[in-house]
């Protein structure tokens, strides 16, 4: 959901209200320039070796791949507020959740390329990350992380702890039974749970006006009670306010929030998809609405940020990217042995 | 010790003596608190523990069972309800595709520490929906550990070993060997130990001893076995039964060892005869015991339908105690051709 970029005068306003410090958005400016250094480094990577054919099982990367350049402010509005021991249960497409949760970019890297010092030593690959030590996971079927984090939240409540747990997931997944069943069962139960709904209008090739019978979430969620908030996904102070309310609430024992983030991927569902479903100057018109470029923007009007410092931070996030992808490539693959280890435990 | 019928009670008595032990036990599932989960695993617990511990959910298995997944990765011990396993449709992708794989998919990271109680079987008159035993299909499917208990001493220890392994259990409790009032039991009644135990995972049980053939069974028909080998006794045929009691894992070498003894062997499963059970048992046996093997190995299980209504039909279709003996006899005449399948 679009909403007008703030005056000057307002801009102040809002920073003063959500009471938000230059290190805070410098933060989440780097925290967003990383995905985005990340994702376009693991996008060329993955287009080794598949062209002029495309090949899923050619060039260092193999398999599917999900990227999120473009909803970069949902993952940063919302994982930073989190701490270590909150669970993230995230989707297909993880890699913004995972890095903004704090998982390390070259054994997310590795984990991409299937090598042995990956998150996972290899066996999970790109849908499938899980980092115990960031409380990170998630699942390549659609609907599947609303009742994982539900069932982190539950425990979190059964023991009294002060711990939040978060699904993420798209408005496709939002046609999926486990939302409405999560949904019933997280009011039912107050559990401190925060349902993310990352609206980027497309569920892999179907448009929203095909899918949903109506177009918002948190209209869903208000029929089980359960407050809900429509943000702008595109701005990450608008994400923020919302996910700072959702996660306090959830923290003291409030029960479970619905935000609703309308966003946009500008790149394919997968790549390598054709995107026949939507047109160039649609993606050109909400790359209008850049989420790195508008903060790019704010820090400059607050004067809490000039070109070179901005420049350095950019800077600073591509080396990152960069070395991760280069501690992954130089990463071994696992030995064929370890295939047969590890079913039981 | 005190004399138990069925293996309801000593299941339930085993999840209440975990849970009096360890607080990470907690009950999930529907009708948990005053049905006991409607055929007895959970009875009496929520007198015990009440309603934080003992949880009805509602009627949602795939968010129920998304929910242990996720209580578990972080350090609770669910014990699940899957009230018939006939309903794992509506929740198997949160069973099939995270419960049994997060451990493998994460490199080791992720513990799944969940114990899946459900109630299987027909004989009863309850239909193609609510009568299978589908056990073949979560053994077939790599990351669940497979329990078939047949006796109530067993129904105990293995429940126990599933409440205290660290990796998705799955234990198949059928309806006719529960000894609840309002269903048949085919089972018998036995000492059962008042203290825990566990019965460990991975071994199988001779459960009679004999020298001209071998039968192989798990739950209910490990009971039908052994009224045949009785009757088959008076026909001077000496029977072995072998009760497999763990799909996953399996304990392979015992039913090697009882087909080179005695040279013949009958499968008896109650699950469809398809790529399942009985053809995987016949193919482990064949492979470390052929040369001692006299004859093709039989078997007799669900053929490939839906379990129907009709009484008479439910009958043609459930291996009964009459077509156990049939079959073993047709495999002590039966000479190197002619396998009935």
């Amino acid at each position: 959901m679009w909403k007008p970029e703030p005056s000057d005068t307002d801009l102040r306003y809002l920073v003063e209200q959500d009471q938000l410090t230059a290190d805070d958005l410098l933060q989440a400016y780097r925290a967003m320039c990383l995905i985005r250094a990340f994702e376009e480094a693991i996008a060329e990577r993955y287009a080794v070796g598949k062209t002029p054919q495309f090949d899923m099982a050619s060039g260092p990367i193999r398999g599917e791949m999900h990227l999120a350049v473009g909803q970069e402010a949902v993952a940063v509005g919302v994982c930073p507020l989190l701490k270590a021991e909150d669970v993230v249960v995230s989707t297909h497409r993880p890699h913004h959740h995972a890095l903004a949760k704090g998982v390390d970019p070259g054994r997310l890297a590795a984990e991409i390329f299937g090598r042995e010092t990956g998150l996972c030593r290899g066996k999970g690959g790109h849908m499938h990350l899980f980092d115990r030590e960031r409380n990170f996971a998630c699942s390549g079927i659609v609907g599947a992380s609303f009742p994982q984090a539900a069932g982190a939240a539950f425990a979190f409540r059964h023991r009294g702890e002060p711990r939040v747990a978060v699904a993420f997931a798209g408005e496709g997944a939002a046609n999926h039974g486990t939302f409405a069943e999560t949904l019933n069962a997280a009011a039912l139960w107050q559990l401190p749970l925060v349902i993310v709904i990352e609206d980027n209008l497309y569920a892999d090739s179907t448009p929203k006006w095909a899918g949903l019978a109506q177009p918002h979430q948190f209209q869903r969620a208000l029929g089980y009670n359960i407050p809900a908030a429509l943000v702008d996904g595109m701005d990450v102070m608008d994400v923020r306010r919302a996910a700072r309310r959702a996660i306090e609430d959830a923290r003291q024992g409030r029960g479970p929030s619905v935000i609703e983030a309308v966003c946009y991927r500008y790149r394919g569902h997968f790549e390598g998809d054709a995107q026949e479903y939507r047109t160039e100057e649609e993606v050109g018109r909400w790359r209008a609405l850049d989420p790195i470029s508008r903060l790019r923007g704010r820090l400059r009007r607050l004067g809490w940020a000039d070109d070179h410092r901005l420049a350095q931070v950019e800077a600073e996030a591509r080396g990152e990217a960069t070395a991760a992808v280069a501690f992954a490539e130089r990463s071994p693959l696992p030995q064929p042995r370890e295939a047969l280890v590890g079913v039981f435990r | 010790m005190r004399r138990m019928r069925g293996i309801a009670a000593a299941i339930a008595e085993a999840v209440d003596q975990e849970m009096a032990s360890d607080p990470a036990v907690v009950v999930l599932g529907e009708d948990v608190t005053y049905w006991g989960a409607v055929f007895g695993f959970s009875m009496g617990l929520l007198q015990k523990y009440g309603r934080d511990r003992v949880v009805d959910t509602p009627i949602t298995e795939q968010t129920f069972m998304g929910m242990a997944v996720g209580a578990a990765a972080v350090g609770l011990r669910p014990v699940v309800s899957l009230m018939f396993v006939d309903f794992l449709g509506a929740g198997f992708d949160q069973m099939f595709n995270h419960m049994a794989k997060n451990h493998y998919m994460s490199g080791g990271q992720m513990a799944m520490p969940v114990t899946v109680l459900t109630a299987v079987g027909g004989g009863y008159g309850d239909a193609a929906q609510h009568s299978q035993v589908l056990y073949g299909l979560f053994a077939h499917l790599p990351g669940f550990k497979v329990v078939v208990p047949a006796t109530a001493y067993d129904a105990k220890g293995l429940t126990t070993s599933a409440l205290r392994d660290s990796n998705p259990v799955v234990v198949f409790g059928h309806k006719l060997l529960t000894g609840l009032p309002f269903l048949p039991f085919e089972g018998t009644e036995e000492e059962v130990p008042e203290e825990p135990y566990t019965v460990e995972l991975g071994r199988a049980a001779i459960r009679r001893e004999g020298g001209d053939l071998t039968m192989v069974a798990a739950g209910l028909m490990v009971h039908r076995c052994l009224r045949a080998a009785e009757r088959l006794a008076s026909e001077g045929v000496s029977a072995e039964v072998v009760d497999v009691r763990t799909l996953v894992p399996l304990d392979a070498q015992t039913l090697a060892a009882s087909a080179r003894k005695t040279g013949r062997v009958l499968i008896v499963d109650e699950d469809y005869q398809s790529y399942g059970m009985s053809g995987e048992l016949a193919f482990r046996i064949q492979a470390s015991a052929f040369g001692a093997l006299r004859a093709p190995i039989r078997r007799l299980a669900v053929p490939d339908v839906p379990i129907p209504f009709s009484e008479p039909l439910e009958q043609a279709v459930i291996p009964s105690v009459d077509r156990i003996c049939e079959e073993a006899r047709a495999l002590l005449g039966t000479t190197a051709v002619a396998p009935s399948s």
